[in-house]
C-alpha cells in the first residue's frame, strides 16, 4: 500500500479522487472528509480515494460504501469515558443511518480536520455537540441532494429513514446508491438539525463500540501497541521528590539479559521547561538513568540493578510538614479573594451561630490500571508518537519544540487507555519517550512498572478547607471558605457554583503551598473534594440549626431563582429538581434506626446532582450500602454508557473517601504498590441506583 | 538463556527466556499475546489472570519455569470466537470502561464458574475479589456473572 503523507492527501483534488477511485477497482469506498464541519468550514477537496490511503494518515470522517456500510471516525481520545461510542452515535443521527450499520474507528490526531481532540474536562461531548450533529446532518442532506436530482425532483420532497431515501412517488434509493454523486456537490453551509424527539439512536443505550475487542483480548491499549524491532525502556527517575541525579554506576545493569544500552536523559526537557513554566509541577527536571532492553521484564529487572546517587538542594517534604503548613494558612490572612458578596466580617460578629470545621484530603494517584507508556519513533524525517494520551495535540506540539521540529513532522496516533482520569494528560511519559528514541534513534516503548506509576505520579494536591458559617434568627446570613492546597488553587467558576448568590456574605478566598511534589488534574478536579467539604459542612450546619438537611438546601436555594447575577453557574430550579426525585426515590428519613442517611447536591461540568447515601457501622466502622443518585446532565446521547460512568464514578468516590491516603515522608510516598495502597474492591462497592433526569437541555 | 516449551491455547510454543521470567512477559513479549494485562506485577490486582491447567493464576507471579508442561489458557484462547458464555454475558450487560482489566475478570469468572456453575451472591463477590476495576464497573461484573451461570446450564 502507498503510504502517502497526509499533506499530499488533503490537497487530493475531486478529479484525481475519482480516477484513483477507478483504478482502485474492488476498492469502491468514498470518504467525506466531512470532519472539515468540525471546523465548520466548507473544503472543497473533500473527498478522498481510502483504498490508496494508509488510513492512519486521516482522521474522523464519515465513510460511505457502495453497499452502504457507513464507517465513523470518532475523534476524541477514549479513556473509558465512552465517547468513542457517543460522538459517533451523535453524528449518525443526524446522518440518518442505522446504527448497526455504523462501524466505528478511533481517528488519529488531526490539527487542521479538528477542534479540540482532548479527554479532559469532561467537555467532549460539550464541545463536540454542535460540530457533530452538523457534520452528519450536511453528509445527510448531500446524499439526499444527490437522490433528488437523479430523479429530477426538490430536494424538499424526499424523506430518509436508517439510509434510504424516498421520494414522493415512494421510489427508494440508499446511501451507498447515490454516495459517488452526493460527494461531487458542494458541502452545504446550512442545514437543519433534528429536534430530540425525533432522535432515534440518541437516548437508547448502544454498548461499547470496542466490546467484542475488549472481551477477546484484541490489543487496543497503549501497552499493547508494538512494531518490529521495538525496544523497551525502564525509567529510572529521582526516588524523593526535590532530588536531582549526581552520579550513577550501571555496570551489573549492562552485563544482564536483553540490555541494549543504558542512556540518561534530561537535558532536552530542561531546554524547552526554560520555555514553558507550566509543565514545571507536572515533570522532574532532574536527568534520569533509561535502561533499554529487548523486553519489557528484562528493562524493568536491569533497572532495578543500577546505582544510583541522588541528591536534593532543599529539604525533602513530608506529609507532616505539609500539614502545619497548610494549618498555618488557614489560621493566617494571606489569600487571594475569588469572590467576596456582602460583608462576611460584618455578618460573623452579629450572627447568633457559628460553625467553623476544617475537612482535609491527602494527595492522591491516579492509578489507571494501565500503567504509564508511550512510543515513540524519531528518525531525521520524522517524529511518530502513539499510545495513551489524553490531549494529544498538546503534547505533539509539546514534543515538535523540544525537539526542534516542525509541526508537521509529528505523527500522533492514539490507543485506546486503560484509564486516564486526568492522569494522562501531563505526557510526561510522551515527553521521555520521544527524549529516548531522539537519543538512540530506534523505536522504543516507555513502560513503567506499578511502582514507578504511584511513586512518580502527578498527584491530586493535598488541601484543606476551612469552612465557616454564620446564622441569625434561623437564616444563614455568612458563609466564608478558605481553601489552603499544595501548588494548585481553585481556579475558574468554581466560586460561583453553590452556594454563591444563597448567601447575602458569601467569600471564597484560596492560598497555595509550592511544593517539589509533581501535582495535576484529577477525576473532576478540585470539585472531587470540594463537594464531598462542602456538602458535610451543610449537614453539619443543619444538624447545629436544627432543621431538616434537605430543607436547608432547599430554602437556600430559593434565594437563586430570578437571581440577575450572571457569574452564577447553576440552575436553581434544576438543583431544585434533582433534590426532589432523590428525596422520593431514597426513601429519605424513612430507614430503620440502624440506618444513618447522608445528603449531597452538587453542580459540575454542567451538571446537577443530588445524592443519599444509606451507611451502617459495621464492627464500628461506617460501610456505605447504598448511594441514591439522581442526575441531570441534559441531553443524554447513550444511556447505557452514562449509567455506567455514573456507578463508577460514586464507587470509585466512595473508595477514594474511605480508603484513599497517601502519605509523604523525605520526598517519598510510602506506598508504591497495592499491597500497601487501597482501591475498593467489589465486596466493598455500595449498590447505586441511579435516575438520570430527562430533559432537552 | 534456557529454552522453553510451553503450550498456550493448545498450539506449543519455545521461548528463549531466563528461567525467573513471568508468565506475563513471556505471553505478552515473546509470543505477541498482549490479551493479558500488566496491572500490578505483584498478584495484587488480577489484570494478569491466565488459566494453567484450568486453574485461574496470577500470570504476573507465575514464572515460565513454572508454566512449562502445563495447559495455559489466555483470554485469546478462552473460545475460538468469543462466544464463551462469559463473554457473551459481558457484551450482553455492556460491562466494561476503559476495559483494562476486563480480561483478568473474565478470566477470573471463567475459572470459578467451571467450580462453582450455580454461585450465591456472596461466592461472586469472594471469587472476583482480587480483581481490581479502577473504573468501579463491579456492579455490572456482577450481574454479568450471575448472567453467565444462568446460561452455563
Amino acid at each position: 500500500m502507498k503510504n502517502m503523507s497526509s499533506n499530499n492527501t488533503k490537497h487530493i483534488n475531486r478529479r484525481a479522487f475519482l480516477r484513483n477511485t477507478t483504478l482502485a477497482g474492488g476498492g469502491l469506498v468514498i470518504g467525506f472528509n466531512l470532519i472539515q464541519s468540525c471546523k465548520t468550514k466548507v473544503v472543497k477537496e473533500a473527498v478522498i480515494d481510502l483504498a490508496n490511503l494508509d488510513y492512519m494518515d486521516f482522521n474522523a470522517f464519515i465513510k460511505i460504501a457502495e453497499n452502504g456500510a457507513v464507517t465513523i471516525f470518532s475523534p476524541n481520545p477514549e479513556i473509558g469515558q465512552g465517547v468513542k461510542t457517543a460522538m459517533p452515535m451523535i453524528i449518525a443521527e443526524e446522518l440518518d443511518v442505522a446504527w448497526n450499520m455504523v462501524h466505528v474507528e478511533q481517528a488519529a490526531l488531526d490539527t487542521k480536520s479538528f477542534v479540540r481532540q482532548v479527554a479532559g474536562g469532561s467537555q467532549s461531548i460539550r464541545h463536540g455537540w454542535d460540530a457533530l450533529r452538523q457534520t452528519g446532518a450536511k453528509a445527510k442532506h448531500m446524499l439526499v441532494q444527490a437522490a433528488a436530482n437523479r430523479w429530477g425532483v426538490d430536494a424538499s420532497t424526499c424523506s430518509v429513514s436508517e439510509g434510504v431515501i424516498t421520494n414522493a412517488n415512494g421510489e427508494t434509493l440508499g446511501y451507498g446508491d447515490v454516495v459517488k454523486e452526493a460527494a461531487l456537490l458542494e458541502v452545504p453551509e446550512e442545514v437543519t438539525l433534528k429536534t430530540p424527539k425525533e432522535y432515534k439512536i440518541m437516548g437508547k443505550d448502544a454498548p461499547n463500540v470496542d466490546l467484542d475487542e475488549i472481551v477477546t483480548g484484541k490489543p487496543l491499549f497503549g501497552l499493547d501497541y508494538k512494531v518490529d524491532g521495538m525496544l523497551y525502556a525502564s525509567v529510572l527517575r529521582p526516588p524523593a521528590f526535590g532530588q536531582e541525579l549526581v552520579s550513577f554506576d550501571d555496570s551489573e545493569a549492562r552485563k544482564m539479559s536483553g540490555v541494549v544500552d543504558v542512556i540518561t536523559i534530561g537535558s532536552k526537557l530542561r531546554a524547552y521547561l526554560e520555555k514553558d513554566d507550566r509543565f514545571h509541577s507536572k515533570i522532574s527536571p532532574s536527568d534520569k538513568v533509561v535502561v533499554i532492553a529487548k523486553s519489557t521484564w528484562e528493562a524493568m529487572q536491569a533497572k532495578k540493578a543500577i546505582k544510583a546517587t541522588w541528591e536534593a538542594k532543599g529539604t525533602l517534604e513530608s506529609t507532616e510538614e505539609h500539614d502545619n503548613i497548610l494549618n498555618g494558612i488557614l489560621d493566617g490572612n494571606d489569600f487571594v479573594t475569588q469572590r467576596a458578596d456582602g460583608d462576611v466580617k460584618k455578618a460573623f460578629a452579629e450572627a447568633d451561630d457559628i460553625l467553623e470545621r476544617t475537612y482535609e484530603s491527602p494527595f492522591l494517584p491516579h492509578n489507571c490500571m494501565e500503567p504509564m507508556n508511550f512510543y515513540a519513533h524519531v528518525t531525521d524525517a520524522k517524529v511518530h508518537l502513539a499510545g495513551p494520551i489524553q490531549p494529544p495535540e498538546w503534547k505533539a506540539g509539546l514534543v515538535a519544540q523540544m525537539l526542534e521540529r516542525e509541526p508537521e513532522q509529528v505523527q500522533m496516533d492514539m490507543t485506546r487507555m486503560g484509564g486516564g482520569f486526568g492522569r494522562r494528560l501531563f505526557g510526561d511519559f510522551v515527553v521521555e519517550a520521544a527524549e529516548i528514541s531522539d537519543a538512540i534513534r530506534k523505536p522504543v516503548q516507555v513502560v513503567s512498572s506499578r511502582e514507578d506509576d504511584m511513586t512518580t505520579g502527578v498527584y491530586r494536591p493535598a488541601i484543606k478547607y476551612r469552612i465557616k458559617a454564620g446564622v441569625k434568627d434561623g437564616k444563614v446570613t455568612a458563609y466564608h471558605l478558605k481553601e489552603a492546597s499544595i501548588n494548585d488553587s481553585m481556579y475558574g467558576l468554581i466560586p460561583n457554583f453553590f452556594p454563591a448568590g444563597a448567601i447575602e456574605n458569601y467569600q471564597v478566598d484560596t492560598s497555595a503551598h509550592k511544593s517539589e511534589i509533581t501535582t495535576g488534574a484529577w477525576r473532576a478536579p478540585f470539585t472531587n473534594f470540594l463537594a464531598s467539604a462542602e456538602q458535610s459542612f451543610f449537614d453539619e450546619l443543619a444538624e447545629m440549626m436544627e432543621v431538616d438537611k434537605i430543607q436547608l438546601r432547599l430554602d437556600l436555594l430559593q434565594k437563586v431563582k430570578g437571581t440577575s447575577d450572571e457569574r452564577i453557574q447553576y440552575s436553581p430550579e434544576r438543583m431544585e429538581e434533582v433534590i426532589k426525585v432523590a428525596v422520593e426515590k431514597s426513601g429519605w428519613g424513612t430507614k430503620p434506626k440502624n440506618v444513618y442517611q447522608g445528603f449531597v447536591n452538587y453542580y459540575c461540568h454542567n451538571t446537577h446532582v443530588a445524592e443519599v447515601a444509606d451507611v451502617e457501622i459495621e464492627d464500628g466502622k461506617p460501610v456505605v450500602k447504598k448511594i441514591t443518585c439522581v442526575v441531570d446532565c441534559g441531553i443524554v446521547v447513550n444511556p447505557t454508557g452514562a449509567l455506567n460512568q455514573i456507578e463508577g464514578g460514586v464507587i470509585d468516590g466512595v473508595g477514594h473517601a474511605m480508603y484513599g491516603d497517601f502519605i509523604f515522608k523525605d520526598g517519598k510516598p510510602l506506598a508504591n504498590n497495592y499491597d500497601r495502597y487501597k482501591l475498593i474492591r467489589m465486596k466493598e462497592a455500595p449498590e447505586v441506583e441511579t435516575h438520570l433526569i430527562q430533559n432537552e437541555f | 538463556m534456557p529454552t522453553y516449551q510451553i503450550r498456550v491455547n493448545g498450539v506449543d510454543r519455545t521461548v528463549d527466556v531466563s528461567s525467573d521470567t513471568p508468565l506475563l512477559w513471556v505471553l505478552r513479549d515473546h509470543i505477541g499475546l498482549v490479551g493479558t494485562k500488566f496491572g500490578c506485577g505483584i498478584g495484587q490486582c488480577g489484570a494478569c489472570t491466565v488459566h494453567v491447567d484450568g486453574v485461574a493464576m496470577r500470570s504476573c507471579s507465575a514464572t515460565v519455569e513454572m508454566a512449562k508442561d502445563r495447559e495455559i489458557t489466555t483470554i485469546e484462547g478462552l473460545s475460538e470466537d468469543g462466544t464463551h458464555p462469559v463473554q457473551e454475558a459481558w457484551k450482553t450487560i455492556d460491562v466494561p470502561q476503559c476495559g483494562y482489566c476486563q480480561a483478568g475478570q473474565i478470566m477470573t469468572a471463567a475459572a470459578f464458574l467451571e467450580s462453582n456453575p450455580n454461585p450465591s451472591e456472596n461466592d461472586i463477590e469472594n471469587a472476583l475479589h482480587g480483581n481490581i476495576c479502577r473504573c468501579a464497573t463491579y456492579s455490572r461484573i456482577k450481574k454479568a456473572v450471575k448472567l453467565a451461570a444462568e446460561n452455563m446450564d
